[in-house]
């Protein structure tokens, strides 16, 4: 092309243009195709535009590059609305001069064809939009609206042709929308004229649940991720859910913080679990795991701090019974405004807008400290894979806000522990083993990270005062279960 | 032929880019059929969008040449080089479809 580049032996990445769509500019490594088209095509509703107008605000709003919007579809009400919901006003952009929008309306109704005619009066157009703002990056949404309303197809894709030609002569980053058509990317076949990069968005609805997903199907030059990315549409606009967005790039607390149990506070080095850290606490039904994190929650309150409990099973009037009996009381801790429930049936609705409440529930009550429990039951929300990477996302989140996470996981669950454990600083197992027809809870840590710890598997009995862990010095099984026995005679269900 | 009443007025806005071959051929298939046709009663007004780019997405133009019928309404739309008359014809409401 015009621009020669030295071929240093190393291929040369091409200049990318940021989306600010956190999560796309991962799967892009780094956006959009510089100075070139990128059709962006999918089914009705399938967030095209959103996408689009994101692309362009942020632009303008962010890196100081001014767009120019060429709707083909909607009025401007719609559009400014669609505007208004990720947070900017597009009337004031436009006063502002940071972006252009042209109307364009096809009324073949009141179109009489008759001999040969081009669409410079387009080109003109667009061109008198970009020099008004100095525009760097342009949208053209739904250009295919044209054939709808012009019938000479053979003249529409010369013309076609001839602008996403343009377009790239004038080195206009631009985003071209294109409704997905049977068999093909789009209807009138636009991937055969724009052919540096084509991302696909499908709307799918899975067991009654819906997802969104995103894949670059082309980038002419450049790596990117190949995958189906699970993306949301939520109050901040879009995101996209790349697996591999843990941007390792956390502080690492040193800090530490009791788990609220003081002897398994002896395990993990004699200090508890690292503020800031991931921990996943796993075993079957009846475990002790939403008891292990009672007390970790109301150690936390206790400090002061505020912790969101996220329940997935059972109702927070239910669970402040429950752990009363275990010797827990949380509701003082509800009434000091310390600690709050965001109780949920995980197929309610889709994987991607339980990951949006979340992130509004931590956004809104601003914990230091959360609880989920338990994960695995989110996985009736969706996929297996959809899941993981709705958790890798979450995790990365509060990772990235400083928040301590408290993981419940039913095992053996469907969900493959060594691909979650992978996220998780700290993996404590809890099993419940018939030993002579008694059953005998223990409690092991597996791994974490950034500590010593101990390697033992530890024998625990559920009071009415608490959870209480033997030491391995004191005398094992035998008394360790008459002691739990003796719980159980004095009142305490859970012991046995 | 129909009997458009004979107080009506029609203001028609040619829209060319530049001084194509296409857009002078279609100024002067455009002149003879209203001379032929709507003798003393059109205005004509031709505007070249490379000179007044602003204006094309008033009367929403995308295809040069177009042809607006801005009166009588409804407002009517003829695009190409208007080298068939009776099309533009109809496209004017002079001749039935």
């Amino acid at each position: 092309m015009s621009n020669p580049v030295a071929h240093s032996g190393r291929a040369v990445e091409l200049s990318k243009s940021l989306t600010g769509i956190r999560g796309l500019d991962e799967v892009t490594r780094g956006g959009l195709p510089t100075g070139r088209p990128t059709l962006v095509c999918g089914g009705a509703g399938s967030g095209k535009t959103l996408l689009a107008l994101t692309f362009l605000v942020n632009g303008a709003v962010r890196f100081d590059e001014p767009g120019v919007l060429m709707t083909f579809e909607e009025n401007g009400d719609e559009i400014a609305s669609d505007v208004a919901s990720l947070g900017f006003d597009l009337p004031a952009l436009i006063e502002a001069k940071k972006i252009a929008v042209d109307y364009v309306r096809v009324e073949r109704s009141e179109i009489e064809e008759t001999g040969e005619y081009d669409l410079e009066g387009l080109f003109i157009r667009l061109d008198y939009a970009i020099r008004s703002v100095g525009a760097k990056r342009v949208v053209l949404d739904t250009v295919e609206a044209l054939f709808a309303g012009l019938s000479n197809v053979t003249i529409l894709r010369a013309e076609l042709r001839r602008l996403f030609r343009w377009l790239k002569d004038r080195g206009m980053t631009a985003v071209i929308t294109g409704e997905r058509g049977e068999g093909l990317l789009t209807r009138q076949g636009l991937e055969e004229y724009v052919s540096d990069a084509v991302i696909l968005l499908d709307h799918r609805v899975h067991d009654q649940t819906s997802t969104r997903r995103l894949r670059v199907v082309k980038y002419r030059g450049s790596h990117h991720g190949t995958n189906e990315y699970p993306f949301l549409i939520g109050i901040d606009g879009i995101s996209v859910l790349p697996v591999s967005s843990l941007a390792l790039q956390h502080d690492a607390s040193e800090v530490r913080i009791s788990s609220g149990v003081s002897r398994l506070d002896d395990m993990l080095s004699g200090k508890g679990y690292l503020c800031g850290s991931t921990i996943l606490v796993s075993g079957t039904a009846g475990t002790g795991k939403t008891s292990l994190s009672a007390h970790f929650l109301k150690a936390a309150c206790s400090r002061g701090e505020r912790c969101l409990w996220f329940l997935f099973e059972e109702s927070p009037q239910q669970l402040l019974r429950n752990m009363r009996s275990v010797g827990v009381d949380l509701e003082p801790w509800v009434e000091a405004g310390l600690l709050q429930f965001h109780a949920d049936r995980p197929s309610r609705y889709g994987l991607e807008t339980h990951l949006v409440t979340m992130h509004q529930a931590v956004a809104d009550f601003k914990p230091t400290v959360t609880v989920i429990d338990p994960v695995t039951n989110l996985l009736t929300a969706g996929t297996l894979t959809d899941v993981q990477a709705m958790l890798t996302r979450l995790i990365d989140h509060l990772k990235m806000e400083g928040i301590t996470a408290m993981l419940t996981s039913l095992t053996p669950g469907t969900v493959d522990d060594s691909t979650i454990s992978s996220l998780m600083d700290t993996w404590i197992v809890l099993a419940n083993e018939n030993v002579g027809g008694v059953y005998r809870r223990t409690m092991g840590v597996l791994k974490s990270r950034g500590m010593a710890h101990s390697n033992e598997i530890r024998t625990f009995v559920l009071t009415d005062r608490g959870l209480q862990v033997f030491d391995p010095a004191e005398p094992p099984m035998a008394k360790a279960i008459g002691g739990a026995r003796l719980e159980g005679q004095s009142g305490n269900a859970g012991a046995i | 032929m129909l009997e458009p009443s004979e107080a009506e007025t029609f203001l028609l806005r040619l829209y060319v880019a530049g001084e194509t071959p296409r857009s002078l051929g279609a100024l002067s298939n455009l002149k003879m059929i209203c001379e032929d046709n709507l003798r003393g009663r059109y205005q004509l007004e031709v505007i070249d969008l490379l000179q007044n780019p602003g204006l094309a997405s008033g009367d929403q133009i995308l295809a040069v040449p177009t042809l607006v019928r801005r009166l009588p309404h409804p407002i009517k739309k003829i695009i190409g080089d208007l080298s068939n008359r009776e099309r533009v014809l109809v496209g004017l409401d002079l001749r039935a479809r």
